[in-house]
């Protein structure tokens, strides 16, 4: 059992931290999102593994599944939702202002060649009212 | 109640408090500030003068409270006859300052923000020399020098005040962290950090190990702050302060604080080689090199800069004799010093207000339009130069004295008396020049207006301090003796050696050195067209020059080193963070030697949790792999999210199962309505050095944590969490022992998580105020989105269900306290139940219906949260304690009803208001994208 759970640990770190060095905001996010997740349970499972222990004080029961570990990864699960929702509106914004979502704020033209769907340089835009307008425009 | 009890704190307090008087009371009146500044620091002295009496009759008075008591940290203060003496000087001088201050600021100058300043300046320093605890004393010592930095940066508009106030804070700040050091090496050598403890452990310290870097570390502060040589140029520079402030604490108090560190810690460091090398070293060059100087500055305040430079030095000379006596003539120095300079800044802070100017190549003549403050200058420079019946004469004979005694000591101590005397001629001339250049001589035309006596109120601090030069100087035994043998008491904690302050000693080789150093001053000054030219002919070196290019040679070092590790990447900046962490990691297990794995055995495993457990670490990797594609990604991130829950049911913590449940879903939404105006792919990656160094850093990362883990769940464990479960239903009154954690015991680290959760949401909002982004019309094969928003069936089933969730989170969030659930939980089910009629039926629908500011149901939840907790401090318990009892109800059957409930309907409310708030925000931004495309079908 414990090694199951430490090589899902690794699995989880591993590819959290491979998409965490990725140059684009949304695997980033994903990456720390996992990362996240691979915490939580680290921190869970020094709490040991208990199966079929009660979960409130029951004095018919002989143990229980140690609280504190809990109580702190509950915490943490909603927290790593806020930063997640925090970031993953960051990297909106920084598409908005930078035209692009490398997360260096830079643009890698020969990266974006490929991709028909986004947006020109920042360079090639007049301004973002400009932009804004020509976007009217196109609606119509 | 007695007032000997609390009074020292108070006298040290009242100053910062009356700062934010000060400058609140410049707004109703312009010179109120400076009437609220005198009014305190009168205040000040009266709470000390209950005091007073005790030093005189060798009491030690000390109030003391706890404050770290394990760290040796105490709020607690001192006072003898040392810190009496001191305290004194800084009250009394002040209150004179404030009131020449008053006078001397412009209409244009902001006098809240000087007195506030002065105020500030001034507790600091009471808290210096009042201190009984080392540490306490640094922590004033600092704040000395930031006071100092604001006073002397006071007209920002200049450059060179910018200028000088930062060199002054970069030497005496860094000066500080240096005696902080050796404050702490002497605090552990003695095993306190008591000024009693310490004081009367000079002998442990000196033969200690650590006294010669103790030493260095403490002289460092003294020579930074006192000005001593090679750290005096920056007091030269702190003179585009304003005047009274040079007068304050460029003569009288700040730079004395080096010298009272001298002082205070004599007993314990003196008396050693070391000292009298470094102490009295440094305290003879700096008395030459500053005399010298002095002589050929032009600057009225260039000169007592200098001047003053040279009196520090020989003051700090004096202690370097380590001499009981000579330690009487440092602290007598000290008096008169303070007296003599503050007065003779004035006076040119008076010229300058007449005049326009301070350069004495432009000023001659002003006794025939002011003879008043000439007859008060020319007393006060003739204490500054020695002559007999002024103050500055006795101690001067004094050192004189010390020198003559000092000189038997070996050959090259024969030279003291000649450079001693030698920097008594310098001072004489100098002296000469102050009065000579400035008070006579022919009338200069080309000042900007005709001089005249300033106002009368602006020359009685100078009269009374020159009152005092005089009265010390002819009548030592009837003034000054008492004070000086109380504060001498005080310095050396021990009996007072005998002294005589007589005026005349007979002819003996002290008077023949100051009559010599009369006789050649005169006749320097004389000669000193000569001399100025031929100091013009020669380089002199700029020490501001050199602090210059030293900060920028450090602030280059800084960018470099910075520059080779930060790129500006991102990427960059990750991977070695990464990088320098499994470094770390495995250097740490390099040196262990027990083996990686512990004794207790693995549990068995059956079947189906393999199957499970290995489906969600396929899924963690396919998210990596499938990274590019972004959609199939997120779907099967949200697999791996599933698997994390369905583990905690399995390892029994339900309440960690619906959480991590209710968040999945959530996120996914959350992501899901970004990538909806991200790209729909990542571009393909070139680099593959790269892509193979990532791979490499994951892959070490993942085996490394895995092997943590392992090693960490095969060995033995000793829980605290006996304590929560024992405790959980006596003490909290809830049987779910992880939210009685959450909203009971841990229940401040609760409300920490939850003001940051807040922060998150609001951080949200305004982040996506007012942005824009183009919607794509069609997904990555070119497929249109679909035209139909909002699905009839999702509509009609989510308005259903609305209620059916809200009753579930109302359930959940009752029953949280005994069973699984509780605020957390119920907010995020609720806002499940909210988001999804958002997503259903759209947000123009959804507003209208539920029309609650999800910014009202934050702050809401934050006072509630907040409120429980300060109730029961005001009922006399901890913060956030929890209160219960309990109840029968018809139907509902008997529970208990605890305090803590409110607490988590807080926690509910902020979870529901931030979450709610950071998807309807999101979701707003796709509405406003599509209101063209909309109108369009």
């Amino acid at each position: 059992m414990e090694i199951l759970i430490a090589f899902v640990i690794g699995a989880m770190t591993a590819s959290g931290v491979f998409l965490t060095l990725r140059g684009r905001t949304f695997p980033v996010v994903l990456g720390l999102t996992l990362l996240a997740y691979a915490v939580n349970v680290f921190l869970f499972a020094m709490g040991r593994l208990t199966v079929g222990l009660p979960a409130v004080i029951d004095p018919t029961q002989g143990g229980y599944a140690d609280p504190l570990p809990q109580a702190l990864v509950l915490t943490a699960i909603v927290i790593a939702f806020g930063m997640t929702a925090f970031l993953i509106v960051l990297a909106l914004k920084a598409r908005a202002e930078m035209g692009n979502d490398h997360v260096d704020g830079l643009h890698l033209s020969e990266d974006e060649a490929s991709l028909k769907n986004t947006l020109p340089p920042r360079s090639q835009r007049a301004s973002r009212k400009a932009r804004h307008a020509d976007q009217q425009e196109a609606g119509q | 109640m007695n007032l000997l009890a609390f009074n020292l704190p108070l006298v040290v307090l009242l100053p910062f408090v009356g700062a934010a008087f000060a400058a609140w009371a410049s707004r109703l009146n312009r010179l109120g500030a400076a009437y609220t500044s005198g009014l305190v620091t009168l205040l000040s002295l009266a709470l000390l003068m209950p005091s007073v009496p005790l030093p005189f009759h060798d009491q030690t008075l000390i109030q003391t409270w706890d404050w770290v008591p394990d760290l040796g940290l105490y709020f607690s203060f001192r006072l003898d006859g040392l810190a009496l003496l001191f305290a004194l000087l800084i009250l009394v001088i002040g209150l004179l300052v404030i009131f020449y201050a008053r006078y001397y600021l412009s209409a244009k100058d902001c006098m809240g923000r000087f007195f506030a300043y002065l105020l500030m300046f001034m507790g600091s320093m009471l808290g210096i020399v009042l201190s009984e605890n080392v540490i306490q004393l640094v922590i004033f010592w600092e704040l000395t020098s930031i006071t100092s930095f604001l006073l002397i940066s006071y007209w920002q508009h200049r450059k060179e005040a910018r200028q000088g106030a930062r060199m002054a804070l970069a030497i005496t700040g860094a000066g500080g962290l240096a005696l902080l050091g050796g404050m702490i090496l002497l605090g552990e050598m003695v095993g306190s950090y008591q000024l009693t403890h310490i004081l009367a452990a000079g002998d442990l310290i000196r033969a200690h190990d650590w006294y010669l870097p103790a030493l260095i570390l403490i002289l460092l502060g003294v020579f930074t702050k006192s000005a001593q040589f090679p750290f005096h140029f920056w007091l030269p520079h702190a003179m585009a302060a304003p005047t009274p402030v040079s007068a304050y604490l460029h003569s009288a108090t700040m730079v004395k604080a080096g010298i009272f560190i001298l002082a205070r810690f004599f007993p314990a460091l003196s008396g050693t080689i070391e000292w009298t090398l470094l102490v009295g070293g440094a305290g003879l060059i700096t008395l030459l090199i500053g005399a010298y100087t002095a002589l050929f500055k032009h600057d009225l305040k260039g000169l007592l800069a200098y001047s003053t430079i040279s009196h520090l030095g020989l003051i700090t000379l004096l202690f370097g004799f380590g001499t009981q006596l000579a330690a009487v003539a440092a602290i007598f120095h000290i008096i008169n010093h303070a007296t003599f300079k503050a007065s003779l800044f004035m006076v040119a802070g008076i010229v300058d207000h007449e005049t326009g100017t301070r350069d004495m190549r432009r000023l001659g003549g002003l006794i025939h339009y002011m003879p008043h403050t000439a007859t008060l200058a020319m007393v006060a420079a003739a204490a500054m130069a020695g002559v007999p019946l002024l103050n500055g004469f006795l101690s001067k004979e004094m050192l004189f004295d010390q020198a003559v005694i000092a000189s038997s000591i070996s050959h090259w101590a024969l030279l003291l008396p000649v450079l001693v005397t030698i920097a008594g001629l310098l001072s004489v001339a100098y002296s000469v020049r102050f009065i000579m250049d400035t008070f006579f001589g022919q009338p200069k035309s080309d000042l900007l207006h005709t001089p005249h006596e300033p106002p009368r109120f602006m020359k009685i601090p100078v009269d009374i301090l020159v009152v005092v030069c005089l009265a010390v100087g002819i009548l030592p035994a009837l003034t000054v003796s008492p004070i000086l043998e109380t504060a001498v008491a005080g310095t050396l904690q021990a009996e007072v050696p005998d002294f005589s302050l007589a005026i005349w000693h007979g002819f003996n080789a002290p008077l023949m050195m100051s009559i010599a150093a009369l006789i050649g001053g005169v006749a320097l000054f004389l000669k000193r067209d000569t001399l100025f030219q031929l100091y013009q002919r020669h380089e002199h070196v700029d020490a501001k020059r050199y602090f210059q290019a030293s900060l920028q040679g450090i602030l280059n070092l800084a960018q470099t080193v910075t520059q080779r590790f930060d790129k500006g990447s991102l990427q960059h900046a990750s991977a070695w963070v990464i990088a320098v962490s499994l470094a770390a990691g495995i250097v740490g297990f390099a040196g262990f030697n027990g083996s990686l794995l512990g004794e207790t055995p693995v549990q068995s495993v059956d079947t189906l949790t393999v199957i499970v457990g290995l489906l969600g670490a396929l899924a963690a990797l396919m998210t990596a792999i499938w990274h590019r594609k972004r959609f199939v990604s997120l779907v099967v991130i949200g697999v791996v999210g599933l698997v994390i829950a369905i583990g905690f049911v399995k390892f029994s913590a339900p309440d960690l199962a619906l959480t991590q449940l209710s968040v999945e879903v959530v996120t996914i939404v959350l992501l899901l309505l970004a990538l909806y105006f991200l790209p729909q792919a990542s571009p393909k990656e070139i680099n593959r050095v790269r892509l193979w160094r990532d791979a490499l850093l994951a892959g070490v990362s993942g085996i490394g944590a895995t092997l943590l883990t392992l090693s960490v769940l095969t060995r033995d464990f000793d829980s605290i969490s006996t304590y929560f479960l024992e405790n959980s239903v006596p003490g909290g009154g809830g049987t779910n022992v992880v939210n009685v954690i959450l909203v009971d015991f841990r229940g401040f680290d609760t409300l920490g998580e939850i003001v940051v959760l807040a922060l998150a949401g609001l951080g949200i909002y305004s982040l996506l105020q007012g942005m824009t982004l183009p919607a794509p019309k069609n997904d990555l094969r070119g497929r249109l989105w679909n035209p139909d928003k909002h699905p009839l069936i999702l509509q009609t089933l989510t308005r259903l269900l609305l209620p059916l969730m809200l009753m579930v989170a109302v359930f959940v969030f009752l029953r949280g306290h005994n069973l699984p659930g509780g605020g957390f939980i119920a907010g995020l089910i609720a806002s499940v139940a909210l988001i999804v009629q958002y997503l259903a039926n759209g947000i123009d629908w959804t507003r209208t219906r539920l029309q609650i500011d999800m910014h009202w149901a934050i702050g809401l939840g934050l006072l509630i949260a907040i409120a429980t907790g300060l109730v029961m401090m005001a009922m006399g318990y901890p913060f956030l304690t929890s209160a219960f009892r309990h109840m029968h109800w018809p139907v509902v059957g008997e529970f208990e009803l605890a305090s803590a409930i409110a607490f988590d309907l807080g926690v509910f409310l902020v979870v529901v208001g931030a979450t709610v708030l950071s998807l309807v925000q999101l979701g707003r931004l796709s509405h406003s994208s599509h209101a063209g495309s909309t109108w369009k079908s």
